[in-house]
């Protein structure tokens, strides 16, 4: 009883006060608009260092065609309602245009149908809408490219070497998300093996494959499910990641087994702590993508939407402007073409 | 346990309604193994995981090796760490969603003291090990001082340090190698025969050993019982519950910390994108083990158990090449199975 009433007298003072700022900022907000055209980012959260770098390449951009940009994020991955909400606010804002990174491909689509409707240019990044055409463009890694050029790699490399490959798959998740399918089939179709249905992965019957487990794209699942794996098959050599961080995991679990040198892993991401990774011999190969470019571009294809009415054009033979997938490993195989970890920590992002 | 005294009374309530289930005897079996579950709620628990082990030994002859025992040991370690702490909470008849996020965002903390700050490994170490203590005791004040449901209080940390963790660390892995070694310490194994054991399974299974001792034969042990059996009746039999719930969540932030140094060591690296489901998938453990959720009935040694059934479980799916879909399935039904025990046992006292 006394605990409530502490709350209460505590409490109205604070609401006050909030209610002060809120009512200042929202004035604030009105009398700095302007008149710069107003370009959106609404990204999957804010924490992921891929979003970090977006994020970084939009407000670089923006500031350098003179547009404010105002940045969104979700909550955590999958956060459908939160980019709902980033939308509906960008659109009472009068923005020109936006990007925008789907949590959920299928469950905003209606929400971009709206936006397009009072004249928005909407451009997906990295993540493409389904159907894809809900949104003018779409710009991203070509990640079957992406998991193509790794699986390409790992095949000379074997066939250099003579040796049978006995492969872990560690994917995302169960959800058999595009981004995990596509870098999954891509590898193994760089790698000749026959994928089956190229939009599933595991239905594959190869018996080079010793199996898939899921690491939801970090450390600790990457490591559990190549402990896992090695349990299941002993005789694996060459490692499939989904990510960086999962390669990381996987990395350590190989380490304990003793089996860090004759095993590699391949990835795909780019970020500085891969390339490091690749660097020091970790993980054998790596394929960049390039966040930082993606929203570059994407800003830029607003604001000359905003001045005269343009709309970007998809990268020849492709359904959406691909901002390149770049192998990088300092094993170079004859036939794949790549970089060498010095050019990707240049390059690197997060 | 510590309600082991009580067991001769309820028995003895029980037998007086025995003669209406008599008449049956296969209802007399069922109360027999309900009275004997009452009375060490470990043995249902014991019995599945005992189950599982000989079922997944006898599908693939890899699991049931010493090497594969260990390393299930190692993967549950983290996890049996954190759902230690949430135990001691679960006993009160409260819930700690914050485990988790204690646990990383510890363990951001004490990499990032040696990284950004520059401070030897101990006095990070301990340190970090403040931090997730003044985490716990921030729930613990939370509930005891302004009365606030722990579901709520623990709701509201959690997001509170997922965001710090996230600002603290700017998403941003640190990697072991550049930390002092007595960070990734709890990584390190030791070989017994093919076993092998790492110093961070040891210190579980020691704070494990202690919190056994402490909960079955101090009087704090007691209190924790009996403030989580009936809150009102302990606070009138003169038992200070205020303190000791506020020792309880105190205790288990520390236990979380220490879950996070452990979880450095496994992983190499201190990475704060792990740990989202550990919040859960500690009080699965708990549950598996056991421990009834209206609090004052279970114990340590269920959640050990508790934790192991999850990686045998995980492992032995994968072994048998099980899809990684129905692992989820399948642990999901466990805890249901756990529950429904868990109420057919309370109603022996009725």
């Amino acid at each position: 009883m006394r605990g409530s009433l502490l709350i209460k007298r505590r409490l109205t003072p604070a609401l006050a006060a909030v209610t002060l700022v809120l009512g200042t900022a929202a004035c604030g907000g009105g009398g700095s608009g302007g008149g710069d055209d107003i370009v959106g980012l609404i990204t999957k959260t804010d924490t992921n260092p891929f979003f970090v770098k977006m994020k970084e390449g939009a407000q670089q951009a923006a500031t350098q065609q003179g547009v404010e940009l105002q940045s969104f994020a979700g909550k955590q991955d999958g956060d459908n309602e939160a980019q709902v909400q980033a939308i509906e606010n960008l659109m009472s804002s009068g923005a020109k245009g936006f990007l925008i990174t789907p949590n959920d491909s299928k469950a905003i689509v209606p929400s971009i149908d709206k936006a397009r409707q009072q004249g928005m240019l909407v451009i997906a990044l990295d993540t493409p809408t389904d159907p894809a055409d809900a949104v003018d463009a779409t710009f991203a890694t070509d990640n079957y490219q992406a998991g193509k050029l790794i699986g390409q790699w790992a095949k000379a490399k074997f066939d250099a070497e003579g040796k049978q490959a006995k492969i872990a798959m560690l994917d995302l998740n169960a959800n058999q998300v595009s981004v995990d399918v596509k870098r999954d089939q891509g590898f193994l179709d760089g790698f000749g093996i026959p994928v089956g249905d190229p939009n599933r992965i595991g239905d594959e019957s190869d018996p080079r494959i010793v199996g898939h487990d899921v690491t939801d794209g970090a450390e600790d699942g990457g490591r559990t499910a190549m402990e896992n794996l090695l349990q299941k098959d002993p005789s694996i050599n060459l490692v499939y990641t989904i990510n960086e961080p999962a390669a990381a995991g996987a990395y350590q679990a190989l380490k304990a087994a003793g089996r860090d040198k004759d095993v590699t892993i391949v990835s795909v991401d780019g970020g500085c702590p891969g390339v490091d990774n690749v660097a020091k011999g970790i993980i054998g190969a790596t394929s960049m993508q390039f966040p930082l470019k993606m929203a570059a571009l994407g800003v830029e294809a607003v604001t000359a939407y905003a001045k005269d009415g343009t709309k970007p054009t998809a990268t020849e033979g492709k359904d959406f402007v691909d901002t390149g997938a770049q192998l990088i490993t300092d094993d170079p195989q004859t036939g794949v073409e790549a970089k060498d970890s010095a050019w990707g920590k240049q390059n690197c992002w997060g | 346990m510590g309600q082991a005294e009580l067991l001769g009374l309820t028995m003895a309530t029980a037998t007086d309604h025995t003669p209406d289930f008599d008449v049956n005897r296969h209802d007399s079996l069922g109360l027999r193994v309900q009275h004997v579950l009452h009375g060490n709620p470990v043995l249902g628990p014991l019995a599945v995981l005992i189950v599982a082990v000989i079922a997944f030994s006898l599908v693939n002859t890899r699991f049931f090796s010493a090497a594969n025992l260990s390393l299930v040991l190692a993967q549950v370690t983290v996890i049996a760490t954190l759902a230690l702490g949430q135990t001691l909470v679960i006993l009160t008849a409260g819930i700690d969603l914050a485990a988790g996020a204690i646990a990383v965002f510890s363990s951001v903390l004490m990499a990032s003291f040696c990284t950004d700050l520059g401070m030897p490994g101990i006095p990070a170490l301990l340190l970090g090990f403040a931090c997730g203590t003044a985490m716990g005791a921030l729930n613990g004040a939370l509930v005891t001082r302004l009365k606030l449901p722990p579901f709520i209080v623990t709701l509201g940390t959690l997001t509170i340090f997922f965001s710090l963790n996230s600002v603290v660390s700017k998403s941003e892995t640190v990697r072991g190698s550049d930390m002092p070694s007595i960070m990734t310490w709890t990584g390190t194994t030791i070989p017994i025969g093919g076993f092998r054991l790492t110093y961070g399974s040891i210190i579980m299974l020691a704070l494990f050993g202690y919190f056994f001792y402490a909960l079955r034969s101090t009087a704090w042990g007691k209190h924790v019982y009996a403030t989580g059996d009936d809150i009102e009746a302990a606070r009138l039999a003169g038992i200070r519950t205020n303190r000791v719930l506020f020792s309880v969540y105190t205790l288990a932030g520390l236990l979380y910390a220490i879950g996070g140094w452990i979880l450095i060591g496994r992983l190499a690296s201190a990475s704060p994108n792990v740990g989202v489901d550990y919040n859960l998938d500690s009080i699965t453990a708990v549950v598996l083990g056991g421990t009834s959720l209206f609090g004052g009935r279970g114990g340590v040694l269920g959640t050990l158990i508790g934790a192991l059934i999850v990686g045998v479980f995980r492992n032995g799916l994968q072994l048998a090449g099980v899809e990684v879909v129905w692992q989820g399935f399948a642990i999901g039904l466990l805890v249901l199975v756990a529950v429904s025990l868990d109420q057919w046992i309370r109603k022996v006292k009725t």
